[in-house]
């Protein structure tokens, strides 16, 4: 009789240990999340006596997170609604980085021309990059992932990553093996303006200006149209959607032509601003963004793009200070933490794979 | 009654074709010269086998997809580079620690233990790393598991290929970085002479096939095993499994120890077969490899990873450098002005046997029967698109 009351008291009680583990939680990933600039800006101080350095590596970060906010925005949205992490997303994105680039010659772009001309010229080719990408991904979906949709979760994972490796070879066949410099149409490192001491180069500025419009447009098609209505509703519980007279397999089609637009733009900004192409790039630029929208939490469009913002940054300090060839094993680092402590992300839900 | 399927009802029939032939497998060296081209084919095979089977543990039996698996490649060939190398020079004082190993190696600066003790360490070491690695993946399902091991596959390739700028104990390196450690000592078993890849390739044969055939039967066993059992409850309905009494940590971890020791011993052979351990071999493309070895073969089908590694290992080995490229299809293709090299998209080819392989024969070129029904099932039933994953 005693054994029981004890027992149901320690049950009303949290254990000590739920609570440090609610605690870490809660708060750890954003600890974790600051101590690595706070660190290198405390290391600026005391060597420099300014933030000069930690100012320049966060300006590049977040244009460099821009780039990866566009990325995750499509992991993010296949994820809500086909719960499925598209392992070859990352190759879509660099696909798009190609067809921008092979799109520049025969228009006639190139590094001297006109700003007016140039401006239209990276619009058309943005375009044709974006409906590259798109269309691939809705073909990648019907021919890959929609037979297997009754199938285990282990099955289209599979195909992914399949098709991530032809993708890749398509690049090789396509460019070469080895990276590819790319005229630097915009100069985009040369500095537009600065202020206390950090410098804003215009490729930063381009890939700023260019997310910000693509992420409203994304945001307001789903949240306000009646595509994106029915996207969130497919989201939600593809069955009901069914039976209110939604078409799910459109709805999902419609989910990858999104998701792939947003790369293949996101790949010709990253051609703009990196001013190389690389078959190999679409796979870091996947895992990257991959972990950019677990960290803001999946299914979350406004997580992934604070998720893309924040890994930009931390890319940025480990290739300036720790050395480049280190990044990889940074991001996924972080990548494992947050999976362990925090897998619902930083504003996201928990979900039914990270209970 | 014909007379085959009376003989079909002996209780000895089953084991009738394996052992044909495992005993032809093992006598075919003496019909080929010391130094066979097609020899040498056969023990990287075997080697790959041994990693299949290894991954197909982890994959096939307990479903949980591992895309990391080159980690354990990577820590079983370390094991060999650090223990069987010249590679910490400075250790025991210049002279160098020797434990077990006769002939030549005992004269050596460094690190020095007997192939036999390096399986043992390398078991030791891969399976507390898959312990390690299967950890952050207790809490996780499906999709996020294997990109956790993905990124632990990664950052310990990474590590290694990095690893000379990290230094422990004054000026110990961690690895050699892109440089390759080498050589590494010859295999030396007791009371046989040490092998000579240089001389005669029939010892590693004989070596790596004995090696294969305890993995094989240690999986036969551990698949009719009471674990064997839970790892496939725990594929076939996680919740149901936990509800009926089966330790999910205890489990899980076991799987990725077991599958992960099995990598490390294959990882530990090739690196002393080639007697040099190279860290850009640490790639993720290996373990899509390994993993396009068990798809093909079928998911927890013992004897089809064992076909879908053979079949895989010698379509990379000679298939596609040979018959693709060099033989009368790069020939057609050249002729045709093509510029095309097979050998350049091999990973594009594995890509591809995974697509085909998922979208029209997911259970693979011999299927198990119960995990036919798991994958199979479902598909084309329209009016329950989505049931499967709640």
């Amino acid at each position: 009789m005693e054994a029981a009351g004890i027992s149901a008291d320690a049950a009303l009680k949290p254990r000590t240990s739920e609570v440090v583990a609610e605690f870490i939680s809660r708060y750890g990933l954003i600890a974790i999340l600051i101590a690595f600039p706070a660190y290198y800006g405390i290391q600026d101080l005391i060597n420099d006596g300014n933030l000069n350095r930690i100012g320049n590596n966060l300006v590049d970060g977040l244009s460099n997170g821009a780039i990866w906010a566009l990325v995750a925005l499509g992991y993010t949205l296949v994820y809500g609604i086909i719960e499925l992490i598209n392992f070859a997303h990352g190759e879509i994105f660099m696909i798009g980085a190609f067809s921008a680039f092979a799109l520049w010659e025969p228009l006639g772009i190139t590094a001297d021309t006109g700003t007016a001309a140039l401006i239209l010229g990276l619009l058309v080719t943005m375009v044709a990059a974006m409906l590259v990408s798109g269309s691939l991904n809705v073909m990648i979906e019907r021919v890959g992932y929609r037979p297997l949709r009754g199938a285990p979760k282990l099955a289209p994972l599979i195909t992914a990553v399949g098709f991530s490796f032809i993708l890749q070879n398509v690049g090789i066949l396509w460019l070469g093996a080895s990276q590819r410099a790319v005229p630097d149409l915009i100069h985009s490192q040369r500095e537009l303006f600065g202020f206390f001491g950090v410098s804003v180069s215009r490729g930063d500025v381009l890939a700023f200006v260019a997310m910000i419009p693509l992420v409203l447009l994304l945001t307001s098609f789903v949240g306000q149209s009646r595509l994106g209505k029915a996207m969130r509703a497919t989201a939600q519980d593809p069955e009901a959607a069914k039976l209110m007279g939604i078409n799910v397999d459109t709805t999902i089609s419609l989910t990858f032509l999104l998701g792939g637009l947003l790369a293949g733009a996101a790949g010709l900004i990253n051609t703009l601003y990196q001013t190389n192409v690389w078959f190999f790039q679409g796979f870091t630029a996947g895992l990257i963004a991959f972990t950019a929208a677990v960290m803001g939490g999946i299914g979350n469009l406004r997580g992934a793009v604070l998720g893309g913002l924040i890994i930009g940054c931390i890319q940025q300090i480990s290739d300036n200070r720790i050395g480049n060839e280190w990044t990889p094993a940074v991001i996924f680092a972080y990548l494992v933490l947050i999976m362990t402590f925090r897998p619902q992300g930083l504003i996201g839900e928990e979900t039914r794979e990270a209970g | 009654m014909s007379t085959i399927q009376e003989l079909r009802t002996k209780p000895w029939a089953a084991y009738l074709l394996p052992g044909v032939v495992i005993i032809a497998a093992a006598l075919f060296p003496l019909f080929r010269p010391p130094l066979d081209g097609f020899m040498d084919d056969c023990i990287l095979a075997l080697a790959y086998v041994m990693m299949a089977l290894g991954l197909n543990l982890v994959v096939g039996f307990a479903g949980l997809l591992d895309l990391g698996y080159v980690a354990f490649y990577a820590l079983g060939a370390m094991a060999v580079g650090w223990w069987a190398s010249d590679f910490f020079t400075g250790a025991g004082g210049e002279k160098g620690i020797h434990i077990g190993v006769t002939g030549f190696a005992k004269t050596l600066p460094g690190i020095h233990v007997n192939f036999l003790l390096l399986v043992v360490g390398a078991i030791i070491v891969c399976a507390v790393a898959g312990a390690i690695i299967g950890l952050p993946t207790l809490r996780l399902r499906g999709d996020y598991i294997a990109i956790v091991t993905l990124a632990f596959g990664e950052i310990i390739g990474r590590i290694f290929a990095n690893g000379d700028e990290i230094t422990f104990f004054g000026d110990y390196k961690l690895s050699n970085g892109r440089q390759s450690i080498s050589p590494i000592d010859s295999i030396d078993v007791p009371a046989l002479a040490p092998f000579d890849s240089a001389l005669n390739l029939r010892p590693y044969y004989w070596t790596i096939f004995a090696m294969v055939l305890v993995v094989l039967f240690v999986n036969f066993r551990l698949r009719d095993s009471k674990l064997g059992r839970a790892w496939i409850a725990l594929r076939e309905d996680e919740v149901a499994a936990a509800s009926m009494g089966v330790p999910l940590v205890k489990t899980k971890l076991l799987a990725y120890a077991t599958g992960g020791a099995f990598g490390g011993i294959s990882g530990a052979f090739l690196g002393a077969y080639f007697s040099s351990v190279n860290a850009n071999q640490f790639q993720f493309g290996f373990s899509i490899f390994i993993l396009a070895m068990v798809i093909l073969g079928g998911l927890g089908s013992i004897w089809g990873v064992v076909l879908g590694a053979v079949a895989l290992s010698f379509v990379n080995i000679r298939l596609i450098p040979d018959v693709l490229d060099q033989g009368f299809v790069g020939d057609a293709l050249r002729d045709a002005g093509l510029k095309f090299s097979f050998t350049e998209i091999s990973f594009g080819v594995f890509g591809f046997i995974l697509v085909i392989m998922m979208v029209l024969r997911p259970e693979g070129l011999l299927p198990e029967r119960r995990r036919k029904m798991e994958l199979t099932e479902g598909i084309g039933e329209t009016e329950s698109v989505f049931e499967a994953r709640v």
